[in-house]
């Protein structure tokens, strides 16, 4: 199984019953395989090779949901994350018209590198929430951080939710010195400020946590030298992003 | 009280609670915003009782023991913790935290816990009991077959309760202060009337059990005098009704050391004369809830005699206070009141607990502030148990219960229930490959099962064999239930409870298996791979070699959660046939207190791949860290567990770190709640919600002297962790701790 998707078939990393981090409320996660970044900080970097998985027919997925269906509450609904989903467009849309038809609330973790007729239909007809992961402000800061080029993807597709005029949260990942800058919080904050549809930017401290999981893989961790936040620092950028969105969060 | 305040009712012609209850209450819909902290008085009090706590603790778990009197309702003489402080007055001897001896249940149990301590019986006491009087113990020992004999000591049958007080009968202590000692002499003077002749066995039985009663009842208005209480007429104010519930249920731990004696369901009924009280401008909110915490703080230090091999089964010294709160009336009313809240409000003005066992039943209808309350309690404290209301209400048909011991259903004041312990069903499973032997002694315990032939376990052949098994078991599991009842109401009869109950109440009969996930996986394994069984000289399996992947119970996959719900009901079946002394209904529980230790010590390997002596899930719950989908697939899985098949409570115990629940507290609270709503509508019976962080337990192992109040949830009661054995401190720590991130 690689890059020749099936119809009515997810390629699946793993399913999280109970995630509480992924979205309002409580949460079904579901983690797709397979990234075409490779970000520095990746914390699930078992998600990327677009090799390996599990495949999970939709329906499935849906019977997985509706089990856990009676724990979403008011809030809380069924989460895509990966790896990246938007990967697998094609077959996320039976999926989410599936979960909407039951009733429930669907969200998309995505690093929102792909914008094509799939993930527009995806985006605008079965995807009640985005939460669009904003990398750098910068071109070299994004392309050292993420080993690909071309920011302006992410943000053409931040535009193509601003227009559907569907909600969207902000994730944006802080690395002292890299990511936790003062003058980049503030030319994200800038970029965004207007933007309507954005109810709330979520702030993920970097951890390293996921450390081990590179080791395992084999793969050298290039982070290594970066440092966690202190709490000092992560208050500055709350107060900074404060000028310029409704809510701010750290996860 | 003043009675033309009150609404009459059924109540004031018959002895009928829960009718006063229906009339009276006053629901309650607001939030917690209305508590106060706790009275100096009270914080004077609780200073003595947390020394007094920590010099027992320095002193093996026991600070001081009578060794000359036998305890009864009124054969000592009033104690006080600190006199001018107490407001709710009572102990269970003359001296704060002195344990008694209660020789009736066994006395060379007593002997045991005494000589642990270096200490012995007087002299006196030592040569009554060696030579004229008998027990409980000695009785079911006279009656107990070699096949029993054989079961209870390979460890199929264990913790049963032939040594020590079966406990789990409620009396309705409210019923002292309803209506006053007097009044329920004159009802019982009347039912033993009208108890006559054919002159049978049950007959006789009876008559000589109401007039124990009389007898007993008669003991406690020396009790309360003793104390300068009138307990002969019913309480006239609130601070009195919460006094004469108090010695009602202080008589009955002072006649009887039954392993777990719960309190019922008194919070409501009580915040009648709080709420009369408050109405008249009698008392402030700060002595309505001086009254609970001081009522609270005296359950806290009931103690009991206990030997160290107790603590096996039962551990951290528990007593089991449960008491039950909140639900709903049948009418669609909420019996939560403002009461319900000072009750776990003594969590935090007290610090938090294993005892009371405050048990909250919960219904989707309860008040939102009330379930919000209860999530942001078991958040704070770990102290808090959670039932299904709305199931129980229905399947068991009242809404004035208690929960008697953990998690069993309990009619208050017209129902009892005999205590069963539990039987081994994962060594039960062991029994269908090894030819019926025991898989650690080979000793022959059930015959018409032949060699397992093949290299591999075949799943149809073991499900029948297991079958045969477990019919077999059920039949010794019966016929020592039968004993041991008998022989306790005989020898040790619980005459206080009982004197608060109607007279010939319906009884169930509370039987248990342990090992649930054990047998389910290792069903599971046999059926969905292959497990080649490895055996020794005499062919007995000593190992198990699984080859390929299997569906593991806890990740709500009905393959093998229906392997678990269907264990649960062959097993129930089979107990269903088998006839129970004094005609009790059988039910099942799955439930191991802390046995599940003790339980997997006694337990050969197992086809799921678990290793010969290594502990057991508790309860219901999944074998740790195989429920790898997240915490909500593991609620599922238990929850598809029937209530019907296992009407006396299936207990799952639910750990997590307070980060994984929410980012904060609200998110927390707010979270709580949701997977309360969602796990209960599922059909699911009970959790234990433990808010801990790994780290937390570990520190304490380490530095015990700074947690003395720290409070985990175990299968079905709560205990002080550090009052736990090295060994089960490990066991907890290696449980699941659901930490997705």
């Amino acid at each position: 199984m690689s890059l020749h998707y099936q119809d009515n078939i997810l390629n699946v990393h793993s399913v999280e019953s109970f995630g509480t981090h992924d979205g309002p409320g409580i949460r079904m996660v579901v983690f797709l395989q397979g990234c075409k970044l490779k970000c520095q900080y990746c914390h699930n970097p078992d998600t990327i090779d677009t090799h390996g998985g599990e495949e999970y027919h939709i329906q499935d997925l849906v019977q997985m949901a509706l089990k856990v269906k009676p724990y979403f509450g008011k809030k809380g609904g069924v989460t895509v994350s990966g790896g990246e989903p938007l990967l697998q467009s094609k077959a996320l849309i039976p999926f989410f018209k599936r979960l909407k038809e039951e009733g429930i609330h669907t969200n998309i973790d995505t690093n929102g590198r792909i914008l094509n007729h799939f993930t527009e239909e995806l985006l605008d007809s079965y995807a009640d929430l985005v939460m669009l992961d904003i990398k750098h402000m910068t071109e070299e800061g994004f392309e050292a951080l993420t080993g690909v080029k071309n920011k302006e993807t992410t943000f053409n597709f931040a535009k193509h939710r601003e227009a559907s005029g569907k909600p969207m949260w902000l994730r944006y990942v802080l690395i002292p010195g890299i990511t936790n800058k003062p003058e980049l919080l503030q030319a994200l904050g800038e970029y965004f400020q207007n933007y309507k549809t954005i109810e709330k930017i979520e702030l993920q401290p970097y951890h390293k946590l996921g450390i081990h999981k590179w080791e395992a893989l084999g793969w050298e961790y290039e982070l290594k030298d970066a440092r966690e936040n202190t709490e000092e620092e992560i208050d500055d950028a709350v107060r900074v992003l404060q000028n310029y969105f409704k809510e701010v969060k750290v996860n | 009280m003043e009675t033309k305040s009150l609404k009459g009712g059924i109540w004031t012609k018959q002895v009928n609670v829960r009718d006063f209850v229906l009339q009276n209450i006053t629901p309650y819909h607001g939030t917690d915003q209305f508590l106060v902290g706790p009275s100096e008085r009270t914080l004077k009090l609780w200073d003595v009782c947390k020394q007094a706590i920590q010099e027992e603790r320095q002193h093996n778990g026991v600070r001081s023991v009578d060794t000359d009197t036998i305890s009864t309702i009124s054969a000592f003489n009033a104690g006080y913790i600190d006199r001018e402080n107490e407001v709710i007055v009572g102990l269970q001897t003359d001296e704060l935290l002195k344990r008694t001896m209660k020789p009736f249940g066994g006395f060379k149990v007593v002997q045991k816990a005494l000589s642990e301590h270096d200490l012995q019986p007087s002299e006196v006491l030592t040569e009554l009991f060696s030579k004229y009087v008998k027990t409980h113990n000695d009785g079911v020992f006279d009656a107990y077959n070699a096949e029993i004999k054989k079961y209870r000591s390979l460890g199929f049958l264990t913790g049963l309760p032939d040594n020590y007080a079966r406990g789990r009968i409620i009396g309705d202590y409210r019923r002292v202060a309803l209506y006053g000692i007097n009044y329920l002499i004159e009802t019982k003077k009347a039912d033993l009337a009208n108890i006559n002749g054919p002159m049978t066995d049950a007959v006789i039985r009876l008559r000589e059990e109401v007039a124990e009663q009389i007898r007993a009842l008669k003991d406690m208005i020396v009790l309360g005098a003793k104390y300068d209480l009138d307990l002969s007429r019913p309480a006239e104010t609130a601070k009195e009704a919460v006094q004469w519930t108090y010695m009602a249920y202080l008589a009955a731990v002072k006649e009887q050391d039954g392993a777990a004696m719960s309190l019922g369901n008194v919070s409501t009924f009580l915040d009648i004369y709080i709420q009369n009280d408050l109405e008249e401008g009698l008392i402030t909110e700060q002595e309505a809830q001086e009254y609970i915490d001081q009522f609270v703080m005296k359950l806290r230090v009931v103690r009991h005699l206990r030997m160290g091999a107790y603590d096996e089964i039962f551990a951290g010294d528990p007593t089991w206070v449960t008491e039950a709160i909140g639900g709903m009336f049948e009418d669609g009313r909420t019996k939560v009141t403002k009461t319900s809240f000072r009750f776990l409000n003594t969590l935090y003005n007290l610090g938090p607990s294993p005892e009371p066992n405050m048990t909250i039943l919960w219904s989707d209808d309860l008040p939102q502030n009330f379930k919000d309350f209860c999530s942001k309690v078991a958040i704070d404290t770990s102290s808090i148990q959670f039932e299904n209301d709305a199931l129980m209400r229905k399947s068991r048909g009242s809404d004035d219960y208690g929960i008697a011991c953990c998690v069993s259903h309990q009619t208050i004041g017209k129902s009892i229930q005999f205590f069963g312990a539990r039987t081994n069903l994962a060594k039960t499973l062991l029994l269908a490959i090894n030819e019926g032997r025991c898989e650690i002694t080979g000793t022959q315990m059930v015959d018409g099962i032949a060699p397992l032939e093949g290299e591999y376990l075949d799943f149809e052949t073991v499900m029948a064999n297991f079958k045969v098994a477990m019919k077999q078991v059920a039949r010794v599991y019966n016929d020592s239930m039968n004993i041991i009842h008998y022989m306790h109401d005989k020898y040790y009869y619980e005459k206080a409870q009982m004197a608060l109950i109607d007279t010939n109440p319906s009884i169930n009969i509370a039987y248990g298996i342990a090992g649930l996930s054990i047998v389910a996986d290792s069903l599971s394994a046999i059926k969905y791979a292959k497990v080649k069984p490895i055996r020794n000289e005499e062919g007995l399996t000593v190992d198990f070699k699984i080859e390929g992947e299997f569906p593991c119970y806890g990740n709500d996959d009905d393959r093998v959660d229906a392997l678990a719900a269907n264990a649960v009901a062959d097993f129930n079946n089979e107990l269903k046939q088998l006839a129970v002394y004094k005609d009790a209904e059988p039910t099942l529980s799955v439930l191991t207190i802390t046995s599940n230790v003790v339980y997997g010590k006694k337990t050969g390997a197992t086809p799921d791949g678990r290793a010969k002596g290594v502990p057991f899930a508790p309860g219901a719950n999944p074998m740790h860290g195989r429920d790898s989908k997240g915490a909500i697939a593991s609620l599922n899985s238990v929850a598809k567990i029937n209530y019907e098949d296992s009407q006396d409570g299936i207990s799952n115990t639910f750990s997590i770190v307070p980060k994984s629940l929410g980012h904060n507290e609200e998110t927390r609270i707010e979270n709580l709640t949701t997977i309360l709503d969602g796990y209960f509508s599922k059909g699911a019976h009970h959790v234990n919600i433990n808010v801990l962080n790994k780290e937390t337990l570990i520190d304490a192992m380490e530095h015990p002297e700074e947690y003395p109040q720290l409070t985990i949830r175990v299968s079905g009661y709560a205990v002080n962790f550090v009052r736990l054995t090295k060994e089960q401190q490990l066991e907890v720590i290696t449980r699941s701790f659901h930490e997705s991130m």
